[in-house]
């Protein structure tokens, strides 16, 4: 994962509540193998209304997503992340997020960006008035800044998961600097739990 | 959480499982079971291969072959050679790691969350995770178990652990008894519809209270399966003889003085008196009925001898906004009895409802009758057991006589990534877990219900419970 600080670009706003992964990438596309090509697939089904907003020119070239309430929930399917960066985008700002899509983001280097709904609904309005506003979000001081709006607002990013996006670090690699923790543990593991040990 | 202090169930698997935990950190947690399927674990192993490294635990790890599986003919080639694709890989995945694979054919092959509690390898107190939302089923047997993205798929197949922030803990209490023909698809519709599509976020809800209590292991399973449903992380009922009975004997439980002691280890789980909930909501089990979707996502649902609701009863901006969208994808009017609504397709089936007693409980309401004239109808067991079963029981006669057609094991139209797919503006009942645009297949309309009730909505031709059918 590339160390991500400050994102600053311009938004779209995609003003619904509820949106769950199916509607992020259809399943459709799911048979693929591979991690990338899914940005065609984003919201396929909604880009065939010419009036959604990832078809209108003014949002082209948008790098961060401001949706509504409770984005990102139902099925796991990181895919949908990938479908997001895939298309550009590099934040998503909602003020609730699915728990599996958040985890996965942090995981894919697309930051989730919480706020209030207040300010959910300031910047949606913000956005959809004016196209062209930039906003800015910084990992760093975990802050969002959109000032030709009058906005700005503190996002929360436990330390952990802000140190791993600042510095673009392998979660994996991480984990195994704790090998001899892990072997320690596996000892003590209770025989009667299942195995499939010479199941193959 | 400190020791001493009275825990939570979850609290307490938590626990049990932390490999390593420092300050500002989240917790390091060991995995004991890891289910893969063929859609979520190709760039899983992939990363793996990368970075050369290794399955830590294969004997942990079991994949199986669901989302994308035919539930026609498994002996013809698949039609679709991208699907076809993914399967061989997970193949040569599972070859080359060393992992067990239950594939297509195989007489244990099934869908990931069926097979791993028929099999005996979902166990209480148990860390299960799988690269599905759903896997929040297993916690029906009080094991922790959650859906994880592909990232973490790799990770837990690298590390056999997973870095994890401590959730909060929410109680669902449903006290009393349920009405006769409300199911536990009832159940944890009308919890959903209470607390809202995003009202479990952050949470982990242990389902309590004596109707809880009641419900067999399999509509336990039921309840935990739909928690993502309300956001939550997990879902989970503390084990108990019901648990025990259903695990005794299975293949991978354990036996003679292992299993005795596991049952000790077993009866220590439950939540402690005094344990502290973040959240907590009680609903009287006697209130209940059944209950189906009218929306696009499981939190719009109603009794079903209700109306659509309008859009403007509910109290807020993206409420009514979200309800006029989804009247509108729905293609229905407000204040149509929903028992008006006419049905095209019923599927029973998925990871919700397609276990042996779901099946038991259509075959009963369609015994000596007959599917409504043009409805399509089909019966999609869970596993290659769960089929093999019903067929002991002559249930598989008691579908095709009344019109349904039977399937072989699989995911097949809860999410149609395979060829069971509705057609755009195809009306659905269905006994799957989510209603949301598309899901059935593009343009497809779905109404989230019971097996009884989609039985009875097969013979009538109209949204119906089996009593109307009298």
């Amino acid at each position: 994962m590339k160390p991500i600080r400050v994102i600053t670009g311009r938004a779209a706003p995609l003003d619904r509540s509820d949106v769950d992964t199916d509607q992020i990438i259809p399943a459709s596309w799911l048979k693929r193998v591979e991690r990338t090509g899914f940005g065609q697939g984003l919201f396929s089904e909604w880009r065939d209304d010419r009036d959604f907003v990832l078809n209108r020119p003014e949002y082209a070239g948008a790098t961060v997503l401001v949706a509504g309430p409770n984005f990102g929930t139902g099925s796991s399917r990181e895919h949908a992340v990938w479908a997001l960066t895939d298309y550009g985008f590099q934040a998503v700002i909602s003020p609730r997020f699915g728990d599996i899509f958040r985890n996965n983001s942090t995981k894919a280097g697309l930051v989730p960006v919480q706020v209030s709904p207040e300010v959910g609904r300031a910047l949606l309005d913000a956005v959809t008035t004016d196209p062209s506003l930039e906003i800015t979000v910084d990992i760093e001081r975990l802050r969002i800044e959109a000032p030709a709006a009058g906005i700005e607002a503190d996002f929360p990013l436990d330390a952990f998961t802000q140190h791993r996006l600042l510095e673009g670090l392998d979660d994996i690699g991480l984990t195994l600097r704790f090998d001899g923790e892990i072997d320690a543990y596996e000892a003590g593991r209770p025989a009667w739990l299942p195995s499939l040990t010479g199941a193959v | 959480m400190s020791t001493g202090s009275p825990a939570a169930l979850a609290e307490k698997v938590w626990q049990r499982h932390v490999v390593r935990s420092g300050e500002g950190e989240p917790d390091l947690l060991y995995i004991d079971l890891h289910l893969v399927h063929e859609v979520t674990s190709p760039q899983a192993f992939d990363g793996l291969r990368l970075a050369g490294r290794q399955v830590r635990r294969p004997d942990l790890t079991v994949a199986t072959m669901d989302h994308n599986v035919p539930t026609t003919a498994l002996d013809q080639p698949l039609s679709d050679p991208v699907s076809a694709r993914q399967m061989e890989v997970l193949a040569a995945n599972c070859a080359e790691f060393g992992i067990r694979l239950f594939a297509m054919g195989d007489a244990d092959q099934g869908i990931v969350h069926i097979i791993g509690p028929e099999l005996g390898l979902t166990q209480p107190g148990m860390t299960v995770v799988c690269g599905d939302s759903h896997t929040s089923t297993h916690g029906a047997f009080g094991a922790l178990a959650f859906g994880i993205g592909t990232s973490e798929v790799e990770h837990v197949l690298a590390t056999q652990t997973l870095p994890q922030t401590r959730p909060k803990m929410m109680a669902v209490n449903v006290e009393g008894e349920l009405p006769a023909g409300v199911t536990a698809k009832d159940m944890v519709l009308a919890v959903i519809g209470r607390i809202g599509t995003g009202g479990g976020i952050g949470h982990v809800i242990e389902y309590r209270g004596s109707a809880v209590r009641a419900l067999s292991v399999e509509g336990r399973m039921t309840v935990c399966n739909m928690s993502i449903e309300a956001g939550a992380r997990a879902g989970m009922v503390a084990p108990d003889d019901a648990t025990f009975a259903y695990l005794e004997g299975r293949r991978h439980a354990a036996r003679g003085a292992q299993w005795e002691r596991a049952l000790d280890d077993w009866r220590s789980l439950a939540t402690d008196e005094g344990a502290h909930w973040d959240k907590e909501v009680t609903i009287d089990a006697a209130s209940l009925v059944p209950h189906v979707t009218w929306g696009t996502n499981p939190g719009q649902v109603v009794r079903l001898d209700a109306s659509v609701p309008s859009p403007d009863s509910f109290s807020s901006p993206a409420a009514r906004e979200a309800a006029h969208r989804a009247l509108s994808y729905m293609g229905l009017t407000a204040g149509t009895p929903m028992k008006q609504v006419k049905i095209d397709t019923v599927f029973i089936g998925s990871c919700t409802n397609s276990r042996i007693e779901d099946l038991r409980a259509a075959a009963t309401v369609l015994e000596g009758k007959k599917v409504a004239p043009g409805l399509r109808a089909l019966v999609v067991p869970g596993s290659g057991r769960v089929k093999a079963q019903a067929e002991k029981e002559g249930l598989d006669k008691v579908f095709v006589g009344a019109g349904f057609e039977w399937r072989n094991p699989g995911c097949s139209m809860c999410l149609a990534m395979n060829p069971d797919k509705l057609s755009p503006g195809e009306r659905c009942a269905s006994t799957s877990n989510r209603n949301f645009e598309g899901r059935q297949g593009r343009g497809g309309r779905t109404h989230l219900v019971s097996p009884a009730v989609a039985a009875a909505t097969a013979v009538s031709g109209h949204l119906a419970s089996p009593e109307d059918l009298s």
